[in-house]
Parts: structure tokens; sequence; C-alpha cells
């Protein structure tokens, strides 16, 4: 074989290949393509930090300049990983900077990195051009600055709902005036203000910028000079759009506004009053992405408003609506199911969604399946727990049905509300390319994660919480784990005997308990508050704080914990 | 505070088909008689102080609760999924609003008529319709709609199947009481109550129905222990009987 296909031709044809499954398919194929495969590749992801040795990332990918790393588990968004749990970012930097000097990208999420990982990516990697961080915590703009000042070439700063020691706004000032390469930078986490002169300068030697998304004390009366800069934005994050604005103000933000000719992405909108709303309009019919996050004011993102953005925005892929407080103290009920609906019918390239409702009906389930039979990622959050549809008081078995039988080429989802052991079966029978599923207060019993574990082919990362199955479908799924990224399982029946069970059966799961009691001290049949299985080459984590236990192989040994800071 | 959520199923439901062993791990839950389900007993393990409160606390909350009442659903940790961006600047949107609201109302007293009814929607039309519903020794709070009741046995009929379901493959809030509730001849363990306009807690059934939907807030079910003093107007007898459900 090597004789017929010489490493280069080899090579050549790999370089076609882009995606990250088909290059770990071409890798098993032969010792030959497996060497080839790992000389060429250029963008590496691995998805659970943990899952292998930051060493053995280095050495394997000699030719690397894109790293994307995740560390927590998703459930830390909502508190549900105590702070110290793990992620860190440093042994990666580190391992990196000494072996792979070319680096170009670093791509981090749920991680924590230091200011001392941001200084050793601004001095290490002399090409760096990438930076984006998604929920990180631990550095300060202090970290922020050194990249900006260091990084000549730098492209992409983003920052993304990290959570940053915010010690004020000159970050922005370190930019040399000489950097003119900036082709995104999002700074919408941070509090503080930045100097407007530092951005309108920034902005005016950018031409190649695409993507702005400012935070929410640059005020909306700055934001028309600050657009006029950039007409050629594709992304467009406001910050505050609750300022007064006179007559004129208006006039020439609309004008601003209806330039950004490349515009497609639309986010921030804070405090987005009702009567600026119609500022908007001119940017709805080439959007494909609506980021209604923070314009939740009371009365505003209803049913009407929906329906506004059924009607003019046609090109729209993504839309997410978060509740405003109003929703979550419970009083008026503005935003309903039949919000999701209308959007779903008059948004046919609608294929991603994240929605969350007091309340849902199978019926609206059922209409938005037929109406969307695109979607790729479905999730509802009914903020009820066990809230029935509430017209006919059934559980939404069938509303979901509907969305798994329909929605061919679902990849998330996200379901909510009252829920039996049958929604999980529909789930496990239909749902052939579900890779990410999250399920709180729901199901009956262990057929519920039998019919998970045993239906859904593709499925990679399963997080439950609340829910009444225990150990059965556990013990007897077990080798279906090994081929999932992860699984997180807290406020379930699951046993402790059952983890050793599991652990001692899986060799190359890490099974860890999060516990501020030592686990060992239980009977086998206590049950386990919270537990994070995934599939691992490199062994028991070595960083673990007090509160993580991992389940050791050896059945005498119970469970162990390494910490080697 | 956290509390646990409370839940359990009637043993009739409990239903592992496909023979699944039960052998081995005991946690795999067997519902224990004598209510308070299983998940009620065996309690967090790490406790509310290692985690920052997620629920979202509007800071001019005007309906105060009467005596300790059951946390909304969004004090329970981690619910809704919300990241913690999003809730500060929830929770800072509320406390803004209700700043502005407060300092608005300052200004505009002596012009404006409106009140800051709950009920009482922005294009000024009184709407009912959901109100919400907390049951005693229950975390979650239910919310029904009064538009689709037409008298006090119906609404004590949705709360009872709401609470107390018992049918197959559903689960009840609390338990496996079967036995009709009779939240409102005042027999039984349970209560029905409603804070009116004025903030006052009453007893239901006290006043014609359709006086009833336009004068409450919100419902509570009650420990009959507990309802003692409540604001009663003496009901006769026989229209006790009256309005016994059937």
């Amino acid at each position: 074989m090597d004789r017929r296909f010489p490493f280069k031709v080899l090579e050549h044809i790999f370089s076609f290949v882009d995606s990250n499954e088909d290059r770990n398919s071409v890798s098993l194929v032969c010792k030959s393509w497996f060497e080839t495969e790992r000389r060429t590749r250029k963008r590496v992801f691995v998805g659970n930090c943990y899952a292998v040795s930051p060493l053995k990332v280095a050495r394997r990918f000699p030719k690397m300049r894109s790293l994307t790393l995740k560390g927590k588990p998703h459930f830390a968004d909502y508190n549900l990983v105590p702070d110290g749990w793990g992620g860190y970012a440093w042994p990666w930097i580190e391992a990196m900077a000494a072996r792979r000097p070319f680096l170009e990208e670093i791509r981090l999420k749920r991680m924590v990195v230091t200011d001392e990982c941001l200084e050793k990516i601004a001095a290490s990697f002399r090409d760096f051009k990438t930076l984006v961080l998604t929920s990180c915590e631990g550095f300060s703009t202090d970290g922020i600055a050194a990249i900006a000042s260091t990084c000549r070439k730098l492209r992409d700063l983003e920052l993304r709902e990290c959570i940053v020691d915010d010690l004020g706004g000159d970050w922005l000032s370190y930019f040399p005036e000489t950097s003119t390469s900036l082709v995104s930078i999002d700074f919408s986490c941070l509090d503080s203000e930045v100097k407007l002169s530092d951005l309108e300068r920034l902005l005016s030697r950018s031409p190649n910028l695409k993507s702005l998304k400012l935070n929410r004390s640059v005020t909306l009366d700055v934001l028309e000079s600050l657009l006029r800069r950039a007409p050629q934005l594709v992304e467009l994050g406001t910050g505050s759009f609750s300022d007064e604005l006179d007559p004129e103000e208006i006039a020439k933000l609309t004008k601003a506004l209806s330039e950004l000719k490349q515009l497609k992405s639309l986010s921030g909108l804070w405090d987005l009053l009702p009567e600026y709303i119609p500022l908007l309009y001119s940017l709805c019919p080439r959007l494909t992405s609506l980021n209604l996050s923070y314009a939740t004011v009371m009365d505003l993102i209803e049913d009407k408003g929906l329906k506004t953005v059924a009607l003019c925005c046609k090109e729209l892929r993504e839309l997410r609506v978060f509740p405003s407080g109003a929703d979550l103290d419970e009083t008026d009920v503005t935003l309903t199911e039949q919000g999701l609906v209308s959007v779903s019918e008059g948004c046919p390239k609608l294929e991603s969604v994240l929605y969350f409702c007091v309340q849902f009906t199978n019926a609206a389930l059922v209409s938005i399946a037929k109406n969307r039979p695109n979607f790729r990622c479905f999730r509802l959050c009914v903020m009820e727990p066990f809230a029935p549809d509430y017209r006919t008081q059934q559980p939404l078995d069938e509303g979901f049905k509907a969305i798994v039988e329909r929605c061919k080429d679902l990849r998330r989802l996200s379901v909510s509300g009252l829920l039996t052991d049958k929604a999980f079966e529909y789930i496990g029978v239909h749902a052939k390319k579900l890779r990410m599923l999250s399920i709180a207060f729901a199901g009956d019993s262990d057929l519920m994660l039998h019919h998970l574990l045993s239906g859904c082919q593709s499925l990679k990362k399963l997080e439950i919480r609340d829910c009444p199955f225990g150990d059965t479908a556990l013990l007897e799924n077990a080798a279906k784990l090994e081929t999932m990224r992860s699984l997180w399982m807290s406020s379930c029946f699951v046993s402790f005997g059952a983890c050793k069970q599991l652990s001692q059966k899986m060799p190359r799961l890490n099974v860890e308990v999060i516990d501020e009691h030592p686990p060992k001290t239980r009977p086998d049949s206590s049950p386990v508050e919270r537990i994070y299985i995934y599939r691992t080459v490199a062994g028991p984590r070595l960083d673990t704080p007090e509160f993580v236990w991992t389940i050791h192989k050896s059945p005498e040994v119970g469970v162990s914990r390494l910490s080697i800071r | 505070m956290i509390t646990e959520l409370e839940m359990g199923k009637a043993e009739s439901e409990l239903e592992l088909g496909l023979g699944l062993s039960l052998g081995g791990g005991t946690a795999s839950k067997i519902v224990k008689p004598g209510g308070g389900g299983a998940w009620g007993e065996r309690g967090r393990l790490l406790t509310a102080k290692d985690f920052p409160s997620v629920g979202s606390k509007r800071a001019a909350d005007s309906a105060s609760h009467a005596g300790a009442s059951p946390p909304r659903s969004s004090q329970v940790v981690g619910w809704p999924p919300i990241g913690s961006h999003r809730m500060n600047s929830l929770v800072n949107n509320q406390a803004t609003k209700s700043a502005k609201e407060e300092e608005e109302d300052g200004k505009k007293k002596a012009k404006d008529d409106e009140t800051k009814d709950v009920t009482k929607k922005v294009n000024g039309k009184v709407q009912v319709g959901f109100i919400k519903v907390n049951m005693d020794g229950v975390a979650i709070g239910r919310k029904v709609d009064l538009n689709a009741h037409s008298s006090y046995e119906n609404l004590a009929q949705t709360l009872e199947d709401m609470f107390f379901r018992s049918s197959p493959g559903t689960i009840g809030l609390t338990g496996q009481f079967t036995k009709p509730l009779r939240l409102l001849d005042g027999s039984a363990e349970f209560v029905l109550t409603y804070e009116d306009k004025d903030g006052d807690w009453m007893l239901v059934g006290d006043v014609p129905w359709r006086m009833f939907i336009t004068s409450v807030k919100r419902l509570r079910v009650m420990k009959t222990s507990e309802a003692n003093g409540l604001a009663v107007r003496h009901q006769d007898p026989k229209e006790r009987q009256r309005n016994k459900p059937v």
C-alpha cells in the first residue's frame, strides 16, 4: 500500500479532508494513513481536556495551527459544578508553547484561564492570530492587554460570557496603532467602560473587521459613530440600547444601521426599548442569527414581537429567546408557545432554537415539528418543572415525539416539561443523529435511560439532572459510555456501588463523584449526588480538588483522589 | 435556601419492564409508602452555601408571602438553566425597572390613576387568566387558568389532579393521596385559600364565583391547622353542603 501511495500523494489527498471526524476515521485505516494524517492535521479539536494528555496531543500533531479545547461539563453554566472543579488551561498552554510555537489559534470553552496563561500565549506564539474564550474564568483585563499589545498579527479576540476580573477599560488602548489586522472583537462580557476614542480609532484602522460585539457600557448615543467606521460588519453586538436620543440622533443612527449591508447577525441590545425596535427593521431581511438574550424588557419579547420576527426575518437560521424577569417571577405571561410556533411558520431556514417559556402544549410542538423539519438544534426550556401540556394536562411525550420523528437531522436536543419514559422511548427510536441531549425533571424509571443509551446511536454527550432512574440501566449499557464523550448525572438514583461496578467494568472511563464527603465512608447502596463519567486515554486526572473523587479501577482501593498541582 | 423537590409515586405506577433486575443498586426507586417521596429523604450532599444563588429575586417584591411559603421554581439550584451572565442581567433589569417605576410613580403620582395591580396588563384590560398556586410542603408552584373553570368544584378538581395526581404514568407532586381532597369543605388536611386584591388571605368559597375570579391574585393550598384565623365570612352550614364537591 505504501509503495503505491507515496506520502506526498496521501498528504495531498488528505489536505481536502477538513472535518475532524473524517480525519479521525482516516487515521484508523492503517499505520501509514495514521502517520500521514497526523503529520498533516492543522486543526485539532479536543472535546474533553481530560480525555487525553496535552503532551500526547502536542507530539502527535506537529503541524498543528489551531487548538480547540473544552473543559467543564456543560451544567457548570448553571452552577451545578462547584468552583475549583478543574479544566485548567495552563498545562495545555505550557505544552504547546514548548513544542508548537507555530500555533496560531486557541479556542477554549469552560476552562480556567489565568493571566499567566494569556501572557504565555502572547510571549510564545509569534504568529498568534485567534483567541476565543467561551465561558472561561480566572483572568483579568491585564491578561487581555498582554494579548492586545504583543500579538502583532492578532485577528480575533473574543470573550464570550467569560467571568473576568475587570480592572478597567484600558486594555483596549493596548492595541498598537500599527495593528490593522483585526477581524473580530467581542468584549460583551466586560463591565467597564472603554474609551470611545480608542474604540473609534481601532475601528477606523481595521478595514477587515467583520464582527464587533460591544459591552453594555457602550451607550446608544455613540453607536452611530462606531458603525460609521465599520459599515462592512457581518456581526454586530450592540451595547446598551436604551438611552434617550433626540430625533436628529435617531435619524443618524437609522442611516448608519441601514448602511450595514453585510450584516447577518445581531445581538447585544441591552435594555432594548420598544420604541427603538423600528430602527432595526432595515436589518431584518438579511439576518440569519438573532440573539435576544439581553433584550428582555417586560412586555417586549412576547408573542407579538416574535410574530414580527417571523414576518421580517426570512433568512433567520438561529434564534435565542430568554425569559424576562417577569417570566421568572411568573406574573404576566406574555411569551407563550405561540411565539415559537409563529417563528417556525415564518422562518423557513430556522434550524437552531433556544426558547424559554413558562409552559407549552403538545399541539404546539407538533406544529413546530411539521413546520420546521430542518431543525438541527432544538432546545426548549419549559420553566415549570413537570409542567404538562397546559391545555390537556397530558405529558409532553407526544410533542417531543413529533420533533424527533420529523427532524431527522437533529443534533442537539433539550427537553423539559412533564415527560414519562415514553418520551425517551421515542427519542431512542427516532433521534438517530442526536449527539447531545439535556434532560431535567423527567421520566419515571430506569427505562428512560435504557431507551436512550440503547437507541441513540450517535449520542456523544448526555446530561441529566433530577430524574428517577437508577443503577440498572446504567450498568446494562456500560459499553455505550465508551462511545460517548461524557455523561453527567445529578440528583438521580445512582448508587455508590453501581459507580464502583461501572468503573471496574470499564477501564477507559473515568468515573468521578462530586461530593464534599469521601464516598468510601458510605455504604454501596447510598446514592451519589453528582457523577461525571467520561472516556479517556489519560487515566484518572491528577488535579482533582477535595470534592472530586475518581472511582478506582481496583476494587480494594475504592476511591482515589490524586492531586498534584 | 434550597428545598428539595418532594416527589413520589403511587406504588401501582412503578414499572420496570424488560425484565431489568433490581439486584445490586437498591437506589433504583422503590416507593416507600407513607408519602414524602424517595427524593425528599436522600437530601442534597452539597448545600446552598456552596453555590451562589441562581434564583432571581425582585428588588421590590410586592407579592410578599404570607408565612413560610414554598420557594418558586426559580429558586431550585441551576434552574431555570440560564447562565450567570444573563441571570445577572435579568436581576439588574428587574432592579432598574423597579427603581424606575418607583421614580416615575413618585413623579406622576398626582396625575396617574393606574394601579400597579398585577392582574392588569399593558393594554389596560383586566386579564384573569393564569394565576399561581402553591401548596404547603411542595417546592414547585403551579399555575392554573381560571378562565378555563366555571365553578369552585371545577377548580378544586383541577387542583386535586395537579397536586395529587394518581393516574398511571404520571407523577403527582406530593405523594400517593388517592382519596378526594375535599378542598372546599374544611374537613380534610388541606384547605384552599387565596390572596385577594387587598393582600388579604381568605378561604376560598365564600363569595360568588364571578366575584372571586376578579379579586383573586393567587391561590394557596394550606394545611388546615395553619388556616385558623383566616378571614372568612360566616358560612351557613347549608351553604357549605351546596359547595361540597360532588
